[in-house]
């Protein structure tokens, strides 16, 4: 009999904020599901758009973004300009067919290591119920000779 | 038309102008685009319902910028899309005279704020078949848009008429031309095809001014305008701004609000 | 060895059957939502008689994307894969004259210096049936070039619409001779004077070893400029176009794995001969033109025997700006 469905879950959070918050879960021996990847990177204002899409074609069944609350950003106003740019290509991604309910978008400070764990925890069972995202994967092979 | 013609004549004679950017007879019953600098040619220039590229892509080409200060038969989009590339600091008051077709004749448009005075009367509303088809994809499921966007990009070969037509696509090293690393594939295989199209619709959201010239261009009839057009009506909608309202930048998606709302955070 | 015949239309439809009951993949030019796509025909009503397809057949023989080899990384090891080409056998039926000509160009570049195993193994599993054009429109041009609408060059098979309906079939190769023998008793012993819809009417706008004189002495020529003031520079004309060849190779790779593409490319892109340096001796989009022009209609001619070009006018039609290339060939033949 086959293994069960487990999702890939990528998660691209800021260093400052939800970097340091899923620090304190560990740190609270706070258990959550094993299946995220996280991808450190300098603030939420650096997430370029298409990660998502890149880890989808790369095999990513789910996608987490976190980061710092507004008001809260390390270098300002990082988080400002994501919200702005998710605001718009989160829309877009749905107008050309692409799954929102695999990706989730939270803030999470340096202090909420309970809110991390309940957030992946959450996202994983949706992505688990959803089961593995074929559809961009087939693509990424999809029209070569 | 009269007009049009006898006002080009009247600025290449007085040298105020160096070539008049405009549309001329094509094959069958197309319209081209054409240059007329000599005064003898300005009879040449058509102007009718036929005429529907928008020509602004021209006053960033090199070769074109060259010959001198150019004047140009703007349809409503070409003004909009001058106060774009002026706001984007493409292009300078002095050096283009947009030539707006009005009811009965033509008006000599010399400045960007008489430019925005003449945009802010125009209604803003796309083409009624283009929103009719961008409300039949809203009220698809993800399913049937996925199949939808799978069948119509199928047919993409990444020849970049779409881009090259396009005004606001001026950038001279576009992020498709960028291979250390190769961000974006340059295949056209069905990733690399959908990436493009995402990307190219980010990056005019906040910048397009729906002319459709895109989606005309494109050789095999895939509606990549309708793209554009979303992520130009998504900002809209979100923020109230626009692409091609005014020469003073107000760009979207490089500035944001404090209280920007969205409902999709946790 | 050309052997000619009649066949009926429904003649046509059984060797369809016999076709795809033997798992071979029939094409041909077929109205799809309003566009004459290169596509998959299931019965002779499929084929459309007349009109240019967008994009032509050569994606059947130099697809748009293919895969050369794949990779992977093993510790330190590098294991590559040869892909050997799936070249499914297909039939090419309908297709215009000039684009059945078109693959002759692609066959001497391909076999010019190496042998494109890509290429030479679809083409192998490839087989042309033509057939003839009653209609033009005004941006064809194949008589301009030595050619007319019922050229049997390129085709293994022409078929020519006879007025009473049905075809006469010249089976012109082997290739011919074995698809026909695959649905015995459908081709009739010839007419004496076939009574064929006359040839669409092209009347040449130029003449092309005129042309490949006057070019001879044009390369300077402030024309290039002119004719391409309105060009954007973009891939349209080269992909839509049946002899059009230049490619570009991509290696897409993560740190496991990768392939090597082989995909269309432009010479009218800017960026098709930047160097790494920063130099481009093309940087301008007269001098992408002129390569155009001089490509197709002079260093071919003169290195390969052959024009670049085969008068289809897809270019010209798929052009976003109208540029006409029958128009512009015509003015810089007749120019001094």
């Amino acid at each position: 009999m086959a293994d069960p469905f487990e999702p890939k879950m990528t998660a691209f959070v800021c260093n400052w904020c939800t970097y340091a918050g899923a620090d304190l879960t560990g740190t609270s021996r706070i258990k959550y599901q094993s299946n995220v990847r996280v991808i450190r990177l300098p603030c939420t204002g650096r997430i370029d758009f298409m990660l998502v899409m890149k880890a989808f074609s790369r095999g990513s069944d789910g996608v987490i973004i976190s980061g710092c609350h507004p008001n809260d950003c390390h270098y300002t106003s990082g988080n400002y300009h994501a919200r702005r740019r998710w605001m718009v290509f989160r829309d877009l991604m749905d107008f050309m067919g692409i799954d929102l309910r695999r990706v989730t978008f939270s803030w999470v400070s340096a202090a909420e290591g309970a809110k991390w764990a309940e957030l992946v925890n959450e996202a994983t069972n949706t992505v688990r119920a959803l089961g593995p995202y074929t559809e961009v994967q087939q693509l990424a092979a999809a029209g070569i000779e | 038309m009269e007009a049009l013609a006898s006002k080009a004549k009247e600025l290449l004679t007085a040298g105020t102008v160096k070539v008049v950017i405009g549309y001329g007879k094509g094959t069958g019953e197309n319209r081209r685009p054409i240059f007329v600098r000599a005064v003898e040619r300005a009879g040449d220039l058509v102007v009718d319902t036929a005429c529907t590229q928008n020509l602004a892509t021209y006053l960033t080409k090199a070769e074109v910028r060259a010959l001198g200060r150019m004047a140009i038969v703007a349809i409503p989009s070409t003004l909009r899309s001058i106060l774009q590339l002026a706001a984007e600091k493409q292009l300078r008051e002095e050096n283009v005279l947009a030539l707006a077709i009005v009811d009965g004749g033509v008006r000599e448009l010399a400045t960007f704020d008489a430019i925005e005075e003449a945009v802010a009367t125009i209604p803003d509303a796309i083409g009624e078949a283009d929103q009719k088809m961008i409300d039949k994809l809203t009220a698809m499921s993800v399913t049937e848009r996925r199949a939808f966007w799978a069948a119509e990009l199928g047919r993409c070969v990444k020849c970049y008429a779409c881009r090259s037509s396009c005004p606001m696509c001026y950038c001279e090293r576009c992020t498709m031309d960028c291979n250390r690393p190769q961000w974006i594939p340059v295949a056209s295989h069905a990733i690399g095809n959908l990436e493009y199209h995402m990307v190219r619709a980010m990056h005019l959201a906040g910048r397009c001014v729906e002319c459709g010239t895109c989606g005309a261009a494109c050789p095999v009839g895939i509606p990549v305008h309708l793209l554009t057009f979303f992520a130009e009506q998504t900002v809209r909608r979100q923020f109230g701004q626009k692409g091609g309202a005014s020469a003073k930048l107000d760009y979207a998606m490089s500035t944001f609000k404090p209280d920007d709302k969205e409902t999709f955070i946790r | 060895m050309s052997e000619r015949y009649t066949i009926t239309e429904a003649s046509v439809g059984t060797l369809l059957q016999a076709l795809t009951s033997s798992g071979q993949r029939v094409l041909g030019p077929k109205l799809v939502a309003g566009r004459i796509e290169i596509a998959e025909i299931r019965t002779l009503a499929d084929v459309l008689q007349n009109g240019q397809s967008v994009v032509s057949a050569k994606g059947v023989v130099f697809p748009k994307v293919e895969r050369l080899l794949k990779y992977r990384f093993d510790g330190k090891n590098i294991a590559l894969e040869d892909v050997e080409p799936q070249a499914q056998p297909t039939i090419l039926l309908g297709l215009r004259p000039c684009e059945a000509r078109a693959f002759h160009a692609l066959d001497v570049v391909f076999n010019w210096d190496s042998k494109d195993k890509f290429f030479n193994t679809r083409m192998a599993n490839t087989t042309v049936v033509g057939l003839t054009c009653t209609q033009a429109d005004e941006s064809c041009f194949c008589t301009s070039l030595g050619s007319r609408p019922d050229d049997t060059q390129g085709s293994d098979i022409l078929l020519s619409p006879l007025k009473a309906g049905g075809f006469v079939a010249e089976v012109l190769t082997d290739k011919g001779k074995a698809l026909v023998a695959l649905a015995k008793g459908i081709l009739q012993p010839p007419p004496i004077r076939p009574d064929v819809i006359p040839p669409a009417t092209v009347a040449p706008a130029f003449d092309a070893k005129n042309l490949q004189q006057k070019l001879a002495a044009k390369f300077d020529s402030p024309l290039w400029a002119e004719q391409s003031l309105r060009c954007l520079g973009c891939g349209a004309c080269a992909f839509v176009c049946p002899t059009c060849v230049c490619f570009d190779i991509q290696d897409e790779a993560d740190t496991k794995q990768g392939q090597r593409l082989r995909a269309w490319d432009s010479c009218g892109m800017r960026i098709f001969t930047l160097h790494a340096s920063g130099h481009n001796p093309r940087d301008k989009q007269s001098q992408r033109w002129r390569q155009r022009v001089y490509h197709k209609f002079a260093y071919y001619p003169e290195r390969l025997g052959t024009l670049g070009c085969v008068g289809c006018g897809k270019c010209s039609r798929a052009c976003p700006v109208d540029m006409n290339l029958k128009q512009h060939l015509a003015q810089a033949a007749s120019q001094g």
